[in-house]
């Protein structure tokens, strides 16, 4: 029989190996100085693929731990073996980075690890104290990231920016926790619930205190996940940091974000469905809209990649919108998508270089194909995906959330997703036709990292093959919305 | 009674009054010492409602170190503080605005008729041990360690990304510093350190 905390311990087996690899890292780091930064990041990827292994084998697992504080269900795993997995990639993308840039800084891969143990935190958290302290980890240790380049002044920009906006956005977080606790009288995620579904029950209008602090928690919310109105950050960051950061923030933090709000919205909060989702609503229709146009006049590909991913956003804002179990598999399915193609993206984007320096511009793909043929067809896979061009897994993931939609009766919502990711198709095919049709200007160089080409390769497969074999991510998403509408 | 109520308003005007003074001073070290005036009364009004740890810590930690350290930052840097200034008065009319809107919804909801569920103070009873048995200090101490155990380890994770991220950010390698190195220092034998030179009389070196 094992003791109370012993379970406990067991439950977050993942997060303390996270954390205490995070703590022995630094130590070697610090031993054997700089020169071995590079190995440490390996270091990292074993770390978390040992906690992703643990993860998929107590998958359905249900308990609650650290007095009520900390929980392990089938929803929280799957979100947490998607945030892993975005993290992983990323680290096994800026190995090549860390080392050509001059980026070699042992605190990187330390760093990078303290993020994700972040969010993985904030993944399993079941109040509302625990929610705000992984957010706070995952994104401190994100601003320093952002701004690890000290030298360029973009990368120390990009994390200043980023670092004022995401203490306000904090801010604004903790201010609308402090009134939900005001009006509940608990900050526990179940005592929460259970208020709330009192309240609907009886048919009580909700008082406006109370929708001031879920407006407010949502708002900080919305500012991590980058969804309109509090994107302005997000063109800025991602084109100020390092690629290799850029893409680590464009997956990870993104996909545990949004499982947060999903975890506060689905759950706890299910009760005041009918005043969310007007938020959620508004907030989906500007982020398709804003994602579409404004990607269209850019010229810098991770500029583009931002507006992409504030697109995204909205679609996988539809599916939330409709607050139905189907339409969390739906978000789900459509988040896991999104994090393959976005990493794909990026690491097309981390090959681009010309005489060993890397360019940025969309102009410079012009003529891929002639001289990189593979290259060009893994990055129109990924385009039209993103596009979300039949019969590739990016529309499959846009079918789902727009049928969710449709199902729960959102069809202006819906009408407007569709249109604006026809807007949007745009840019998307724009960069495919540079890449086929146009003339060469000079040829960007030919050598690529063993690592970057296998998940560039491993990614666009990923795109065809998941249309066709579908089930290991369908049904893991079924399970784990089973689990977060308590059944 | 009606002194407390009297005490309450002297305090929280004063602390309203010092931290508006915080950000219209035009000397830096004006703005932190009214600060520390606005830390003091914001302690005196945690003492008010009962919270004395609250109020000892605010003291200690933000008027003892916070406080101080911003004194040392304001004095020590050669920060021209009228020129991050410039921009102020421009962005000040759509500010005062917004936090006026903010300000109006707020009292809206919040004066008078504030609701809570019927529950919730039953709820907020069952953290809290019955006043008068123990005393703040005692009671934060008794769930900190056991119940919170979980928040306390994150927030020693926070603040020690906090520390990498500080050291990360600042620290730059120069070449052609001298540091100190202890092994090297205490392995150096008699013969490399002096030299011993027979001076004849009279003569100099």
């Amino acid at each position: 029989m094992t003791t109370q905390i012993g379970n406990d311990l067991l439950l977050a087996l993942p997060e303390i190996v996270l954390a205490l690899a995070a703590l022995s890292l630094l130590l070697t780091g610090t031993f054997f100085g700089r020169a071995k930064a590079g190995s440490l990041l390996w270091i990292c990827v074993v770390a978390i693929a040992f906690a992703a292994l643990y993860i998929v084998f107590t998958f359905s697992t249900r308990e609650i731990a650290f007095n009520g504080l900390f929980v392990v269900e089938p929803f929280g795993n799957f979100m947490k073996l998607l945030v892993l997995l975005g993290a992983g990639l990323a680290m096994v993308l800026s190995y090549d980075f860390m080392q050509r840039e001059r980026m070699a800084l042992f605190e990187f891969p330390v760093l990078l690890l303290l993020a994700t143990l972040g969010m993985v935190l904030m993944v399993s958290s079941n109040d509302l104290i625990s929610l705000y302290m992984g957010l706070e980890l995952q994104s401190l240790a994100l601003y320093v990231v952002a701004a690890i380049r000290r030298d360029s002044l973009k990368s120390s920009e990009a994390g200043l920016k980023y670092f004022v906006l995401g203490a306000l956005s904090s801010g604004m977080l903790l201010y609308g926790a402090s009134m939900i606790y005001g009006f509940a009288g608990t900050t526990s995620f179940n005592g929460l619930g259970q208020v709330f579904t009192q309240m609907s029950a009886m048919g009580e209008m909700p008082e406006l205190g109370l929708i001031v602090g879920l407006v407010f928690l949502l708002a900080g919310l919305c500012f991590k996940i980058s969804a309109v109105p509090f994107h302005m950050w997000t063109p800025d960051v991602y084109e100020g940091a390092p690629t290799a950061v850029t893409a680590f923030f464009a997956a990870a933090p993104k996909v545990a974000a949004f499982a947060l709000l999903m975890r506060v919205l689905l759950d706890p909060f299910i009760g005041l469905l009918v005043q969310w989702q007007q938020i959620i609503v508004a907030v989906s229709i500007l982020s398709m809209v804003l994602g579409a146009f404004a990607a269209i006049g850019q010229a810098n590909i991770k500029r583009l990649m931002a507006y992409s991913s504030i697109g995204h956003v909205g679609y996988a804002l539809v599916g939330l919108a409709a607050g139905t179990e189907d339409a969390a598999v739906s978000v789900m399915v459509y988040l896991a998508i999104y994090l393959v193609m976005t990493l794909g993206t990026f690491a097309c984007i981390l090959t681009m270089r010309r005489d060993g320096r890397l360019v940025e511009g969309i102009d410079d793909l012009r003529g891929l194909f002639s001289t990189q043929p593979m290259l060009a067809v893994a990055l129109s896979i990924l385009m039209f995906s993103l596009a979300g061009i039949p019969p590739l897994a990016g529309f499959i993931a846009k079918l789902y959330v727009f049928e969710a939609a449709v199902r729960a009766g959102l069809y202006t919502l819906t009408v407007i997703g569709v249109l604006s990711s026809a807007v949007a198709a745009f840019y998307y095919l724009r960069i495919v036709k540079l890449m086929w049709f146009d003339e060469a200007g000079s040829p960007l160089d030919k050598k690529m990292p063993r690592e970057v080409g296998l998940v560039i390769a491993t990614t666009s497969l990923a795109m065809v093959v998941l249309v066709a074999i579908p089930d290991p991510l369908t049904s893991g998403a079924a399970a784990a919305a089973a689990s977060l509408f308590g059944k | 009674m009606i002194v407390e109520t009297m005490v309450f308003y002297l305090f929280s005007a004063i602390m309203i009054a010092s931290a508006v003074m915080v950000i219209s001073t035009r000397n830096p070290v004006h703005s932190v010492l009214f600060l520390i005036l606005t830390f003091f009364n914001a302690a005196a009004l945690f003492m008010l409602t009962g919270a004395e740890f609250l109020a000892m810590i605010l003291v200690v930690v933000y008027v003892g170190a916070v406080a101080v350290l911003f004194l040392f930052v304001v004095m020590m840097l050669d920060i021209n503080f009228v020129e991050l200034r410039q921009g102020f008065m421009q962005y000040l009319p759509a500010g005062a605005l917004i936090g006026a809107i903010l300000l109006i919804e707020l009292a809206f909801f919040s004066v008078g008729h504030w609701v809570s569920a019927p529950d919730a103070d039953a709820q907020r009873a069952l953290a809290m041990p019955a006043a008068g048995q123990v005393s703040n200090t005692l009671a934060l101490g008794r769930v900190l360690y056991t119940d919170y155990a979980y928040l306390f380890q994150l927030a020693g994770l926070i603040l020690l990304v906090a520390m990498i991220g500080a050291i990360v950010l600042t620290l730059r390698q120069r070449a052609g510093v001298k540091k100190q190195s202890i092994a090297d220092q205490v392995s150096r034998s008699r013969g490399e350190a002096i030299e011993i030179k027979d001076v004849p009389t009279g003569s100099g070196v």
